[in-house]
């Protein structure tokens, strides 16, 4: 089994985790994502040439959400990572889509620019405070045990001191709750030894910035 | 303890629709709420706080939204016609396209028909793109589910009466017979399969309404 993934890719740490909580054996290649795509990852993910790319048996599996489930689904013997109740799971699957869709896709708080900047802010802000509500007391998204939800969104907390710097604003100050809970599934080895050391993504981010004339 | 199942859904709204569709197709009854979008009902609002959308189940008191989550619930919890493939790897294929059409496709033919005109050549040149690899995906097969329609079927919907809309209503044709035969054909039957016919908006309506949401005011 092949993992073809990017060192500080989100989506890439979310496949790690799964297979980690499941303790799969596999290969995993990275890509040069700043470079050049290899013709393993064109062939495998023809639409969207992105990573994760899980290559199971040959066949590929695109999209990191939709690669997690795959993988609850096969090694569906140990460690599951979705609820057994079809009205939890369909909560988990609701909760894992809104991070895929409010905060995966707007990183402009990195990478804009004064309004737009703001605006990204301030929308990320909104979406943590919904999150900071739905997390609640609970330890876990899924309540009790780590799961699918919490996958979705844990693989930010390495990019979280980045937020700040950029963003202006603290963490801890706004949103309490999920910085306890951000610390409570980093004591778990399948998402300490997946996540990156946040250090390395501040400098990745400052890079990148650069790249894009913003420094 | 008796079932209560309620949809709260828009009549124009493709979203909607699938839920009636699969609905249908597990031969599940329910109440089904009409919304006026533009004054919201409370109990809407009460059950999705978020973004306040439709399509909405409630399912013994229990709300749930989203209408990839909704097809995914009505599968698992009520037995008889299957719209997801039983096979871990077909479901993972399945996710993809549905998720490709919702998160690529239908913004992309949005943009073609009722985006500025200064991009339109760019825009329909681009969904013309996508609709080839859904075109493509399809093969020989006669719904995206095989021999009966699936969960790809049902979430391409908006392929079948609302893309006709939105090209009668916009004057921009994407989706014709000469480049696209095998999802023209598909089209077709999709609409005609029994659970689909009797969910589907009278065309002409949906066309004034989709006009007047989306088009450009008189000049």
């Amino acid at each position: 089994m092949i993992l073809l993934d990017y060192w500080v890719s989100v989506f890439g740490m979310r496949v790690r985790i799964a297979l980690a909580e499941k303790e799969i054996k596999y290969e995993s290649r990275e890509e040069d994502l700043l470079g050049n795509k290899s013709d393993l990852l064109l062939k495998m993910n023809p639409i969207y040439k992105k990573i994760p790319v899980l290559i199971h048996n040959g066949k590929p599996v695109c999209e990191s959400l939709i690669i997690v489930q795959y993988i609850d689904e096969i090694w569906n013997d140990r460690s599951p990572l979705l609820p057994s109740d079809p009205y939890q799971r369909a909560q988990a699957r609701f909760w894992a889509d809104f991070v895929d869709k409010k905060v995966a896709p707007r990183p402009g708080v990195l990478w804009g620019k004064g309004e737009e900047q703001e605006a990204a802010r301030n929308e990320f802000l909104e979406t943590f405070k919904i999150l900071e509500g739905e997390l609640g007391d609970k330890p876990y998204f899924g309540g009790e045990t780590f799961g699918f939800v919490d996958i979705s969104l844990v693989t930010f907390a390495c990019w979280f001191h980045a937020f700040e710097t950029f963003g202006k604003f603290s963490m801890k100050a706004e949103f309490p709750k999920i910085t306890e809970w951000a610390k409570r599934c980093m004591q778990r080895e399948s998402v300490a030894k997946s996540l990156q050391d946040p250090q390395k993504v501040d400098e990745f981010v400052v890079e990148y910035r650069k790249r894009l004339g913003l420094e | 303890m008796a079932e209560e199942l309620s949809l709260l859904g828009m009549w124009a709204s493709p979203f909607s629709c699938r839920v009636k569709i699969a609905l249908k197709l597990k031969v599940v009854q329910y109440k089904y709420v009409e919304e006026d979008l533009f004054n919201k009902s409370p109990l809407l609002l009460k059950y999705n706080p978020i973004d306040k959308k439709v399509p909405v189940l409630v399912h013994n008191g229990n709300p749930l939204l989203e209408s990839l989550v909704i097809l995914e619930y009505i599968d698992e919890t009520w037995q008889g016609y299957p719209i997801f493939p039983k096979d871990p790897y077909e479901r993972a294929v399945a996710r993809f396209w549905a998720k490709f059409i919702d998160d690529k496709l239908l913004p992309a033919i949005r943009r073609a028909c009722w985006g500025e005109e200064k991009g339109r050549e760019k825009a329909v040149e681009e969904a013309t793109e996508l609709l080839q690899l859904l075109e493509m995906e399809l093969k020989e097969k006669r719904f995206f589910g095989g021999e009966t329609i699936g969960l790809v079927d049902i979430v391409a919907d908006t392929l079948s009466l609302w893309l006709t809309s939105f090209e009668e209503g916009s004057g921009v044709e994407l989706m014709t017979r000469e480049k696209f035969p095998k999802l023209s054909k598909w089209s077709h039957e999709f609409a005609s399969t029994s659970a689909v016919k009797e969910n589907l908006p009278p065309k002409d309506e949906l066309t004034v309404f989709l006009k007047s949401l989306f088009g450009k005011p008189a000049k």
